[in-house]
């Protein structure tokens, strides 16, 4: 066990620890300012902002030996015995200076620039700043050019950090960034003809520590004190980032990344960043119906539980009573489809609730979206084919449940031998809207028809349809539920690594949608308002598969296969 | 022993450039070239030839005068893969042109000790990083190179030995920062010359993450006249360590000192380490310009540092410089001012050398060059105040290795001809801000910035 001295305090890190002052300090609850230096990125200790005094500590003696000059404190490795002060004058002195000299070609354009209330250099500045300009005042102006479709840089704001730099070199690979002439007079920049454009690029906006890069999406759409910021996962495929979603007032402006070093590290993809659109779309279903003699009759949300009853049962009964429970004196053979953008307890509540009708129901695993092949970026991040977030939740959930996992087509030639009597089909798939912007045709063929017609053998069954968009399903329903965006949920998705994540809704949905969690909840007749974390202790009670998913989840998740004999 | 008369120095470096085509093969070797360099292959371990060098106590001649063998002695021992030899070449510290004396007129001189060098250090590749602005140093090194390939002193094994040696002369893109020793690494490497956190130092991972040893041109030719004439030799000329500085390893050997500014003979000059300055300029270089009196002069090249006309007496090794408040010796390149100088006008010409030659990595150094630029601008434009003096000092105390706020050592050099020339020049520059500026010198409310120049 080795020990650092921060500041007089001591602290303990583990031997295999390699840790950094910045990092140390930290531990014990120092923070040293610093621009260039990023867990994720190559040192290079040049913005010279986490200078520190350092010096060691004799074993023996106990004396302490400083070195004379400051070094930065992001290269400068914590072993046995080092020491680190991070408050003295001379460190201030340094603070001070490095953020004076910052400021003499920075345009000071703060009520103009997106950045504001969470640039490191206004933070720094009220922190470690000066009081007064002593350089010399100059006009103010502010250059801007767009680096590529999504990232645009306003260059005078620049304090030449390099992590964006050193991202496209190390993170992403394509090293589109370069730094360009020299001294004063240098500016990030890209080769005339070769634009920022990989799938990570929205990173280095999240990366600059000032206001330099700017996001073309999220410029001047809101101040960032406006939004709250809610931990949640990304759905937009198996990899399960973390994400954090940035709202005001109930509406989406931005998406970033969360830390997590099992999943995603700092970073998320493009498609992720920018997938949340379609949360907001005019388009989106809005409205419970049911078909009442071949019309559309609005559906009230109070009268769903006796209207499903009467759907799944075939008998009905009377709006006021609530519906009984576990009747099926027809027998009748039902079915569910649980979406892979269910959340496990979402799947286990609906599962709960069709089997309390028709306990040999059929349980099959919705239809897995595909688009391309596995994306993996040199660090190892990977943006996966499988375009939804919650397959192996769902998939782990039916072998527990049903010791066999029934695939969306398996599942429609069982349908097509015999039909069901009545099926429950759940979406929350994103709109395919054929492209992926870069002109590239990402729709399979089976979503493609999937839009315009109905699968064979469900034709005689009666439908409930749960989903966001409009699709030939969803046309030919008797029972039309509108579903929840993944930010709008509760619950937990398990991604392509076993991980298990929980989160919490972000935005409440438009009116007339309720979340699936609240409407099965209500329809199981439990009290009060769907608690998530209730349903997922009791999968984990019930359920082996689960068991490691009982307790505080932490926000980094927790793997399901950990201590477990697999 | 110790010359009466100092130009009567028998010049042992220069001893070959005034012949005719003194830069070919057959004239080099009519003067006993590669006899040394055939004698020690033939007969001396590469370990006695190290030893050799390293117990001559010869210095780097590039500037910081780190010893020679010394900085050998730190490749790892048995090293599996390739070891390399850089030749630092990129000679742009002004007023410091010995290496383009020793490249364009005696080529061969540094290739014999580039040579011997590399036999030394195991090196089997060796490189020469050119400044782009030597352009017949260039043509004549290349050419020195394909004769010494044809005459088999180059390539698989050299003069029927078992060493092997390729050489390749790169040229640089005309930056002063490709001086720096990692910095010149990385523009060997085709990236951008921003100088490496050391350590490590390019000795454990240099070129290509291999051990690097990187020499001036002109230690090369001090490694090659070592090979002539021996340890013993070389240690009778210069200045001995210090006995009250256990850590000073004294200044042996020759030197070429570049003597320029307002001199009668401009010129490069060899004498031995621990000459004065003022023997320098009266000795050789024949007095201060139209017998005017010098008002300060250089030690070493602008980012040394000055002396002022009453430390002329400094003595120019390595340690010399050091004890009147300059950095050090540096290249050794003296530049003379007279009285008629105005120190303004030298500082703001230092500074617009640095501000634009910053390679702009570290902050300190890149805001710190530039913002000491446009104050001297606004000084000379008769908008200084006498405040604009401390801040200048401030700066120039803030950037650099010392203080810890930069990467390479060069920004040592860019803060020490502010806080020199000010901290020994006070009086001048505050009689010319009153004089420039009689009814503003006393403001400190920050000024307007001027529009003189283009940094933004």
């Amino acid at each position: 066990m080795a020990i650092v001295l921060i500041d007089g305090q001591e602290i303990e890190i583990g031997d295999d620890e390699r840790l950094n002052g910045i990092q140390v300090a930290a531990r014990a609850g120092v923070e040293v300012p610093h621009y260039c230096w990023h867990p994720g990125l190559s040192v290079v200790a040049s913005c010279r902002m986490c200078l520190v005094e350092t010096g060691k500590r004799d074993a023996d003696s106990g004396e302490i030996s400083m070195l004379p000059k400051l070094v930065p404190g992001c290269q400068t490795p914590a072993r046995d015995g080092t020491v680190f002060v991070t408050d003295s004058e001379k460190v201030r002195q340094a603070r001070a200076m490095v953020e004076e000299d910052l400021l003499i070609r920075h345009p000071v354009d703060c009520p103009i620039c997106d950045k504001a209330g969470e640039c490191h250099l206004q933070d720094y500045h009220f922190e470690h700043g000066r009081p007064e300009r002593r350089a010399d005042i100059k006009p103010f102006h502010s250059r801007r050019r767009e680096l590529g479709e999504t990232v645009t840089l306003f260059v005078d704001r620049c304090v030449m950090c390099t992590r964006c730099v050193r991202f496209t070199r190390e993170v992403s690979g394509d090293a589109e960034l370069m730094v360009v002439h020299r001294g004063a007079h240098e500016e990030i920049d890209v080769f005339p003809g070769f634009p920022l454009e990989n799938k990570l690029s929205g990173n280095v906006v999240d990366l600059c520590p000032v206001g330099a890069l700017g996001d073309l999406d999220f410029l001047y759409s809101q101040r960032v004190w406006f939004m709250k910021q809610h931990a949640s996962v990304c759905a937009g495929c198996s990899t399960g980032c973390s994400i954090q979603v940035e709202e005001n007032q109930d509406r989406i402006h931005r998406l970033k990344p969360r830390e997590n070093p099992h999943v995603n590290q700092w970073w998320m993809c493009d498609e992720g960043r920018y997938g949340w659109k379609y949360v907001h779309d005019n388009a989106r279903c809005l409205a419970p119906q049911q078909k009442t003699e071949g019309a559309w009759q609005p559906l009230d949300w109070s009268d769903a539980p006796a209207v499903l009853h009467a759907a799944l049962s075939g008998e009905n009964c009377s709006p006021e009573n609530s519906p009984p429970k576990n009747s099926n004196p027809k027998k009748r053979r039902l079915a569910a489809v649980l979406s892979p953008f269910l959340t496990v307890e979402e799947a286990y509540l609906l599962a709960t609730y069709i089997r309390q009708y028709d306990e040999n129901a059929v349980l099959a695993l919705g239809r897995i979206p595909q688009a391309g092949a596995d994306e993996s970026f040199p660090n190892g991040f990977t943006i996966r084919a499988e375009k939804c977030p919650n397959r192996r939740g769902v998939e782990m959930l039916l072998s527990a449940l049903t010791g066999d996992v029934l695939s969306w087509e398996s599942f429609l030639e069982q349908a097509a031998e015999t039909p069901f009597d009545a099926v429950w089909i759940t979406g929350g798939y994103p709109p395919v809207n054929g492209n992926d912007g870069a002109g590239e045709d990402v729709a399979s063929e089976e979503e493609k028809s999937l839009a315009t017609e109905l699968p064979a053998g469900l034709a005689s069954s009666t439908l409930i349809v749960q989903d966001l968009f409009d699709s030939a399903l969803w046309r030919q329903a008797d029972i039309q539920l509108p579903s929840a965006a993944f930010v709008e949920r509760s619950g937990s998705f398990v991604n392509a690594g076993n991980r298990l994540q929980s989160f919490e809704w972000a935005i409440r949905p438009p009116a007339g949608v309720m979340t699936e969690g609240q409407l099965y909840w209500r329809l199981l007749d439990r009290d009060g308002l769907y608690n998530a974390r209730r349903v997922l202790e009791d999968v984990a009670r019930e359920h082996i598969a689960f068991a490691a998913a009982s307790g505080e989840i932490p926000a980094t998740g927790r793997d399901l296969l950990l201590n477990q004999l697999v | 022993m110790r010359w009466n008369l100092l130009s009567e120095f028998e010049p042992i470096l220069l001893a070959n450039i005034h012949r005719e085509h003194s830069h070919t093969l057959r004239v080099y070797e009519e003067q006993g070239g590669y006899r040394s360099l055939k004698r020690v292959l033939a007969d001396q371990p590469r370990e006695a030839f190290r030893d050799l060098i390293k117990g001559s106590a010869l210095r780097g001649r590039g500037g910081a005068g780190f010893p020679c063998g010394l900085k050998w002695t730190f490749l790892p021992e048995n090293h599996p893969g390739p070891v390399y030899f850089c030749l630092n070449a990129d000679e742009s510290e002004p007023g410091t042109f010995n290496n383009r004396i020793l490249m364009e007129e005696d080529p061969h001189q540094v290739l014999e000790g580039l040579i011997l060098s590399c036999y030394a250090t195991k090196a089997a590749t060796a490189y020469i990083y050119l400044r782009y602005e030597y352009p017949l140093a260039y043509k004549h090194l290349q050419s020195a190179i394909d004769e010494l390939y044809a005459a088999g002193y180059l390539g698989d094994g050299v003069c029927g030995s078992e060493f092997s040696l390729n050489i390749y002369l790169h040229r640089g893109a005309a930056a002063y920062i490709c001086g720096e020793e990692t910095g010149l690494i990385e523009s060997l490497e085709g990236r951008r010359a921003w100088p490496r956190i050391k350590p490590p130092f390019p000795a454990v991972e240099g070129a290509f993450r291999k051990p690097t040893v990187v020499n001036n041109v002109e230690t090369a030719a001090c490694v090659k006249q070592i090979a002539d004439r021996g340890v013993d030799w070389f240690r009778s000329l210069g200045t001995p360590p210090d006995p009250n500085n256990p850590r000073d390893p004294g200044s042996f050997g020759p030197k070429l000192y570049c003597l320029s500014g307002h001199v009668e003979k401009p010129g490069c000059y060899e004498a031995p380490l621990g000459i004065t300055v003022s023997e320098l300029i009266n000795d050789f270089g024949g007095g201060v310009w139209k017998g005017r009196k010098a008002k300060a002069a250089v030690p070493g090249g602008i980012s040394m540092g000055l002396l002022t006309a009453d430390e002329l007496d400094c003595k120019l090794d390595f340690s010399g410089p050091g004890k009147y408040g300059c950095l050090g010796l540096g290249t050794a390149a003296v530049v003379v001012l007279d009285e008629t100088v105005s120190i303004v006008d030298f500082l703001h010409n230092t500074c617009r050398f640095f501000a634009h030659e910053s390679c702009g990595q570290c902050t300190p150094c890149r805001e710190g060059t530039s913002w000491s630029l446009k104050m001297l601008d606004r000084i000379r434009a008769g908008q200084g105040r006498l405040l604009d003096l401390d801040l200048l000092l401030e700066i120039g105390d803030f950037i650099g290795i010392m203080p810890g706020t930069t990467i390479c050592g060069l920004a040592d050099g860019a803060a020490w001809p502010i806080k020199n020339a000010i901290r020994k020049f006070r009086d001048e520059f505050e009689e010319y801000i009153k004089r420039t500026n009689p009814t503003g010198y006393m403001e400190t409310s920050p000024p307007l910035a001027l529009e003189l120049h283009s940094i933004h």
